[in-house]
This record gives C-alpha cells, structure tokens and sequence, in this order.
C-alpha cells in the first residue's frame, strides 16, 4: 500500500477514535466509532489479512454498533448535562494516559526491529481465507470449540440479565 | 515505505487514545466504547507483527491472524454481556453515570 494511503487511513482513525472519547453525545461517538473500525479494516486489509479486515467490518462495525446504538436508543440517553469537573482526578487521569503514551513511544523508538520495512510476500495473491481457515482448523480446533461454548455461555448469561425477575 | 514502527505507532497512540477514554469518561457506555479502541490497537499490532515475520513459506504468519479472530469473537461476546449488564443498572439505579454508582466507595 502506498505510505500516503496509510497515513490517510491512518489520520481517520485516529480522529474519529478521539473523537469517540471528546463528544458528549453518546450516539455521536458511537458514529465515529463506526468510522473508526473502517480505517482499521483498511489497514488490515494493508497488511494483507483480508479476512481479518471483512471480519472487523462485519462484526465490528456491522453487528456490534448496532448493538451500542440500539442500547443507547433504548436508554434513551441524551447529551450529558455538564457536570462539576473534579480537576485533580482529570488532570491525574490524563497524566497516566499520556505517560503511558510516552512510554509506548519510547519503547517503539528503542526497537531496532521498528525501522525495518516489511518483507515481500511469497506471492502477491495470498490465499487469505483458506490459510486461516487451514489454521484455524487444524492447530486451532480445540479453541475454536470453546469459544462456541464461550458464546453460548454469554447468550445464556445476557437472557439471565435481562429478565426482569428470576423465578 | 510504511515501516513496522509506523503501524506500532498508530496503534499506540490508539491504545492511549482508548485509556484516556476509560480514565476521563464518566458515562458507562462511552468507557465501553473505550474499552473497543483498546481491543483493536491490540489487533492492529498483532496483524502488522504477523505481516512483518513471514513464516517459512513467505505467507504471513497466520497464527497471529487466528489470535485476533478469537480476540473479535470474545469482544463480541463481551459486548452483548456488558451492555446486559448496563441495561440492568440502568434499570435498578436510572443513571449510566459512574460517579452515581458509588455503594462500594470507602
């Protein structure tokens, strides 16, 4: 992918996922988020893993965000009324998540890998799909069946907690 | 050309994008959304690594690929349950606001 396309792609997703945390509308930021995944997808399609990127779409962007929005239809939430700030819990707040921010830097800027270039692939075509799914299938089957188990367990738990009362 | 450093960045300052979110947010339902962009920098870092070590064959390496489908699968899972569980206390206390749910505060 060509350096412009990457930053492009890039510069979206960042200012949409700050634009996630800045807005006060809780639908806003669940708009930008959606914007948010598509940049991603684009980069993962960047480094080759299609699926991944179809994935991420589809789940992310399809059925999840759904999910955000028709909660916050359902709470009926509106725009946050302001509230007193407390200073020193978002002055502290802010100081971790830089910090941390400085650190991640750092430590990418120290790492000798960091400035290498990806290697070519084999051949420009990658089967992506069969080739996770081959793995997928293969080393991964055990896992794969315990994350169905991991869903239904999670269907189960949501009916649970969604019932009014228990009998 | 794009280096591995310039996805790890990206992803980084996607990560601290997310924390700050959960640490300066106060509405349950945007730190969840926080909570997304941290699980998807994540991603984002393990498929630029699974680009950038070729297995012996020169086809990325698909294990990592595997990983972030069954992270993908798990935030879903994940999703649905924790905003069950923002229905139920919206339904039990009328708020979505953290500073009101302080029964546990000392």
């Amino acid at each position: 992918m060509p350096s412009f396309l990457f930053w492009l792609f890039a510069i979206v997703m960042l200012v949409f996922g700050a634009a996630v945390v800045i807005n006060r509308n809780p639908i806003a930021s669940a708009l930008s988020l959606v914007v948010c995944f598509l940049g991603l997808s684009a980069l993962f399609m960047s480094l080759d893993a299609f699926f991944i990127g179809i994935i991420q779409v589809l789940v992310y962007a399809g059925a999840v965000m759904v999910l955000f929005l028709f909660i916050i239809m359902l709470l009926d939430l509106r725009a946050e009324e302001r509230r007193k700030l407390n200073w020193i819990a978002f002055g502290g707040g802010f100081l971790v998540a830089f910090s941390l921010l400085v650190q991640i830097l750092a430590v990418i800027g120290s790492t000798r890998m960091a400035k290498q270039a990806f290697p070519p692939l084999a051949s420009p075509q990658t089967d992506d799909v069969r080739s996770v799914g081959l793995v997928l299938f293969g080393n991964y089957n055990l896992p794969f069946q315990v994350i169905a188990v991991l869903i239904l367990v999670a269907t189960i738990g949501v009916i649970v907690l969604s019932k009014r009362q228990l009998r | 050309m794009t280096t591995l450093g310039d996805y790890l960045t990206v992803s980084g300052v996607l990560f601290a994008i997310g924390f700050s979110g959960v640490l300066l947010r106060r509405n349950v339902i945007i730190i969840f959304m926080a909570l997304e962009l941290m699980l998807n920098a994540a991603n984002l870092s393990l498929v630029a690594f699974s680009r950038f070590r070729l297995g012996d064959d020169g086809l990325p390496n698909y294990n990592a690929q595997v990983l972030v489908f069954f992270i993908i699968t798990v935030a879903a899972a994940e999703v649905a349950v924790g905003l069950a569980i923002i229905v139920a206390l919206y339904r039990a206390r009328r708020t979505t606001h953290v500073e009101d749910i302080n029964s546990l505060k000392f």
